[in-house]
């Protein structure tokens, strides 16, 4: 299925959003995520399917003012 | 000694991370204005990118508190969920609270800041709103639960000091035992220690210090002016008059006129 990760499209196999992040290279990371504008905590990550077509946001420390 | 949120602070400085020309720059900056408070933000990443996880090392590495802010964001939504993410990546409560409502001032829209932070402040978040010097969006943000109030001196990066000294001092005067940060626009040290004659508990601030021609130097300036400032306002400043008053005593002046 098709999914957004920060706007950029990727096919993945069906299955959770901490799949996900594992195959896009993401695993043992430091980020938090959204799922289509909601943020999911990571320790839901393992029950948060994703849909077709879904919209992730995936965010990582920056520098701030 | 500041006190935000039940947490003392020794230094009334406290400094952004971002703009500066490299890391190293920017760690010897902190050093040199002895702010244990840092901002923070966050971004998106790619899975191959490493620049958030090298930064978040960096940032364990100061041993500092930081501050996360909601930065760019535009609505309440935005501004709520970004909370989250920045709670979780930064394991704190403390969030400054950004919703912008006009790209070219970067002003707060003052109306999304309350909605959000009154949201917020009910999960259990510890919320530090930019703002505006508006007294009654003061009130609105006190009534919503924020314990510390961060207005502007100016426009973000833009360097111009306390653009309303009139309204900063109400807004003081109104709010005797909310600690009051004067955040964003400041540009040389003279604006902080302005700010802290004020009564102000401390200054934020990141681009005064980060685009100066010699960061570290600069962070140390502002580090001294916003001492003394601190200094000049417990020492209580005389009224400005309109009229001179000789400092030297007339008594005792020889009579040499004619």
């Amino acid at each position: 299925m098709k999914i957004f990760l920060n706007d950029d499209a990727h096919e993945v196999d069906p299955g959770t959003l901490a799949a996900a992040l594992d195959t896009l290279g993401y695993g043992g990371r430091k980020i938090a995520t959204a799922v289509n504008g909601r943020f999911v905590a990571a320790a839901a990550r393992l029950r948060t399917p994703l849909a077709d077509g879904d919209r992730i946001e995936v965010v990582a420390p920056m520098q701030g003012g | 000694m500041a006190s935000f949120y039940g947490i003392d602070l020794k230094s009334r400085l406290l400094l952004g991370t971002a703009r500066y020309p490299s890391p190293a720059v920017l760690e010897r900056a902190i050093k040199a204005s002895g702010a244990e408070v840092v901002t923070v933000s966050l971004r998106r990443e790619s899975g191959t990118g490493r620049a958030g996880q090298s930064f978040w090392s960096f940032i364990q590495a100061l041993g500092l508190k930081v501050l996360p802010n909601t930065a760019g964001c535009h609505s309440v939504k935005e501004a709520v969920t970004t909370a989250h993410m920045a709670r979780e990546l930064f394991d704190t409560n403390w969030i400054k609270l950004e919703v912008i409502g006009e790209a070219d001032t970067l002003q707060p829209d003052v109306f999304g800041l309350v909605e959000a932070a009154r949201i917020l402040c009910e999960e259990g978040f510890e919320v530090f709103p930019y703002t505006t010097e508006d007294l009654v969006v003061a009130d609105r943000l006190v009534e919503a639960g924020c314990k510390v109030l961060m207005p502007w001196g100016a426009p973000i990066g833009s360097a111009r000091g306390l653009n309303n000294v009139y309204g900063l001092r109400s807004l003081r005067a109104h709010f005797p035992d909310i600690p009051l940060v004067v955040d964003a626009g400041l540009g040389v040290p003279s604006h902080a220690a302005a700010a802290m004659e004020l009564g102000y508990d401390a200054v934020l601030l990141n681009t005064a210090v980060a685009e100066a021609g010699d960061p570290v130097e600069m962070a140390r300036a502002f580090a001294l002016a916003t001492e003394a400032g601190r200094a000049a306002y417990l020492a209580r400043p005389m009224e400005p008059r309109d009229m001179a008053v000789p400092s030297t005593p007339l008594i005792g002046k020889a009579a040499l006129g004619d």
